[in-house]
């Protein structure tokens, strides 16, 4: 029988499948972080069980981490309190925690891929719907609220019901200046935030083939934006290339063993998806979102919509744009902005950091902008200065602070203040996300580059040699 | 954790008929640091529901005494976003057991069966029937029949019924939990994982 990408995984991992219910699903490698675990552990305890498989298990601390003087003890009591659970948690159950200080320590999805914890053809869940991420290595990864934590804690499976499928084709080439956030950010503004709600994604033609590992890390990452659980890209020699002798991976014979599965990941011609779409790289522009939802994004270029062309609810459209403080038919062009925020697990990588450093390099930072840019995870940041990119940062104005969640989603003093404006690599524009009243702009790193030193809204395209 | 048991249920309704509710809304992340499921009805939709200085916005519905009752009824794509569980239990603690709405994202939709709240899905023109009703008299009650997989608009008795998965449907109506039924076959699991390619 032809199978799909997603089929070949999902099967391989069913222990059991409930007559007229979900299927019990083995879950390889389990990422614990702060803020979803504490009450799960309780759990645990509640029923006096320990962690089933410490080794597939892996906690770090991201979430409502400080990124500055993260040698001093955390400030907030409540953050403390949390991460001093971990911890606890960590140690009662065997289980490797890298915290805070920690030299592996960074948001769960840069770390996870960058000691191969994440590999192809894995299952790989996380208190965190951005989890998809980890799809970009062609293994099904998706977030599980904090019930499903106890669960694959305490049992290591999960109870899932199968998705359906669907694969989106783009081939073609992409223009200058468009990034893979920009393709993911178009893919949403196409599909809606719910277009992919029930469906487990797969990427596929020239775009993603073309791709960087990292690039395709922040297209699946962004899947759940459009409602998908996960979404996923075949493996191929690049992958393999990417996940060779990291701490994890196999070694030796395991590794050949697990190529021999791994070079099965591909969907079979002529395999059977729910639902396909196909669209063409070079109509994409670089993006820019004007709404409070990722899918409310459009092309550098162009206005904002009416509502009757979007279509759907007005009322809902009209309340977004009086929270942005937007009307109809204006162009983002030349939009005032407050905050640049460079970071999270959808663009806080060194090839984001590296793009960004080279549209600012030679450049100042605008006057009225506040900057914060947060690499991914300690790796990153050594990979910054490593590199000279601090150095031509810092001539143009920008400090560098420590790894963490930050103001993507405001859980530490990372803030946007009520009525401000940040231009945000992050994933998710809704209402107060990045602080109570702030005001998201999702947007590239190059994109965000190119706000921090005209301290407005630029199209990125004309500031590229 | 094993939760109530969901059999039927009578109640008023609370409508909230803004689409795309995400979970960041429910509950903004600056309250998920507790480190017990504790309190936190107190933040359900905060930022809609407070203003910064901590005083209820007369304008947002839980803060109209006219509404109440234990099912909640959202727009479409309701639960978008974030995976936090919290946004169930915030919904669990404030007193809601069901909500109704055209369309659930799935995790919240997941999360929501793990604690104890039945999600409805009807389609998008009853929840407006369900919507007008409400709005002419908020005193419309509603029955959510889940062992007949039916919901009532109790005055003139329209009714729809609504999709669930058997099992989930079980665990339901008996406060079963996943966790009690991964328990119970943890020596397959352990002989299946002997054989897993990684």
């Amino acid at each position: 029988m032809k199978k799909t990408l997603f089929d070949k995984v999902w099967d391989k991992h069913v222990v059991q499948q409930i007559d007229q219910g979900p299927d019990v699903l083995f879950i390889d490698r389990h990422m614990v972080h702060e803020v979803t675990s504490p009450v799960a552990f309780l759990g645990l305890k509640n029923r006096n069980i320990k962690v089933m498989y410490p080794d597939r298990t892996f906690a770090t601390a991201d979430h409502n981490t400080p990124t500055i003087n993260q040698h001093l003890p955390v400030q907030d009591p409540l953050s403390a309190k949390q991460l001093d659970a971990l911890e606890k948690n960590a140690n009662e159950h065997g289980i490797s925690y890298w915290g805070l200080g920690h030299e592996k320590n960074g948001i769960v999805h840069v770390v996870g891929p960058e000691y191969g914890i994440t590999v192809p053809g894995a299952t790989i869940v996380c208190g965190d719907s951005h989890t998809s991420t980890h799809g970009a290595f062609g293994a099904i990864a998706f977030g599980i609220g904090t019930s499903e934590v106890e669960m694959v804690l305490s049992t290591q499976c999960i109870l899932q019901p199968k998705p359906k499928k669907m694969r989106i084709t783009i081939d073609g080439v992409l223009q200058k200046g468009v990034t893979p956030k920009d393709v993911a950010l178009f893919i949403i503004s196409k599909l809606t935030t719910s277009g992919a709600t029930g469906y487990f994604v797969e990427y596929a033609g020239d775009v993603f083939k073309n791709m960087t590992m990292e690039g395709r890390m922040t297209v699946c990452n962004l899947s759940i934006e459009m409602g998908a659980r996960g979404g996923m890209i075949a493996p191929d020699e690049k992958t393999f290339h990417y996940i060779k002798d990291r701490e994890f991976t196999p070694k030796g014979a395991a590794w050949d063993k697990a190529m021999d599965y791994w070079q099965e990941l591909y969907s079979d011609d002529g395999a059977k998806f729910d639902k396909e779409l196909f669209f063409e790289g070079n109509e994409i522009e670089p993006m820019i979102t004007f709404g409070t939802n990722p899918g409310m994004g459009i092309g550098i270029s162009k206005d904002i919509p009416t509502a009757e062309a979007i279509g759907g609810g007005a009322a809902t459209y009209q309340k977004s744009l009086n929270y942005m403080g937007y009307n109809e038919g204006e162009s983002m062009i030349g939009k005032e902005i407050d905050f640049v925020f460079i970071g999270s697990c959808t663009n806080g990588r060194i090839e984001d950091f590296r793009a960004f450093t080279e549209i600012v390099k030679g450049q100042k930072k605008a006057d009225n902008v506040t900057a914060w840019l947060v690499p991914g995870s300690h790796k990153v940041e050594k990979a910054i200065k490593d590199e000279g990119l601090l150095d031509i940062l810092e001539e143009s104005g920008f400090e560098l602070r420590e790894p963490g969640c930050s103001a993507c989603l405001a859980m530490n003093d990372d803030k946007v203040p009520k009525g401000k404006y940040a231009v945000s690599t992050s994933n998710r524009n809704f209402e107060g996300r990045q602080g109570p009243g702030s005001r998201t702009l999702l947007a590239s790193p190059i994109m965000a580059a190119a706000a921090a030193i005209t301290g407005k809204v630029t199209d990125p395209r004309t500031l590229i040699n | 954790m094993a939760y109530d048991k969901f059999n039927i249920l009578n109640s008023t309704a609370v409508p909230l008929s803004i689409e795309n509710v995400d979970t960041d809304q429910i509950i903004p992340a600056r309250f998920l640091k507790a480190t017990e499921r504790v309190g936190f009805g107190d933040n359900l939709f905060r930022d809609w529901r407070y203003n910064n200085d901590d005083t209820p916005k007369t304008d947002f519905v839980l803060n109209n005494d006219t509404f109440s009752g234990k099912i909640l009824v959202g727009g479409k794509n309701f639960g978008s976003g974030s995976s936090r569980e919290h946004a169930a239990w915030a919904i669990y603690d404030y007193g809601f057991r069901c909500v109704v709405s055209s369309f659930f994202a799935d995790i919240f939709r997941n999360n929501c069966l793990n604690v104890g709240v039945l999600p409805v899905q009807v389609s998008p023109e009853f929840l407006e029937q369900i919507f007008s009703a409400i709005e002419a008299n908020p005193q419309t009650s509603l029955t959510v029949d889940l062992p007949n997989q039916k919901i009532t608009l109790d005055a003139k008795g329209d009714n729809e019924s609504f999709e669930i998965n058997p099992y989930k449907k079980e665990n339901m109506i008996n406060g079963f939990d996943d966790i009690d039924y991964l328990l119970n076959i943890k020596e397959d699991i352990r002989t299946f994982s002997k054989n897993t390619p990684l």
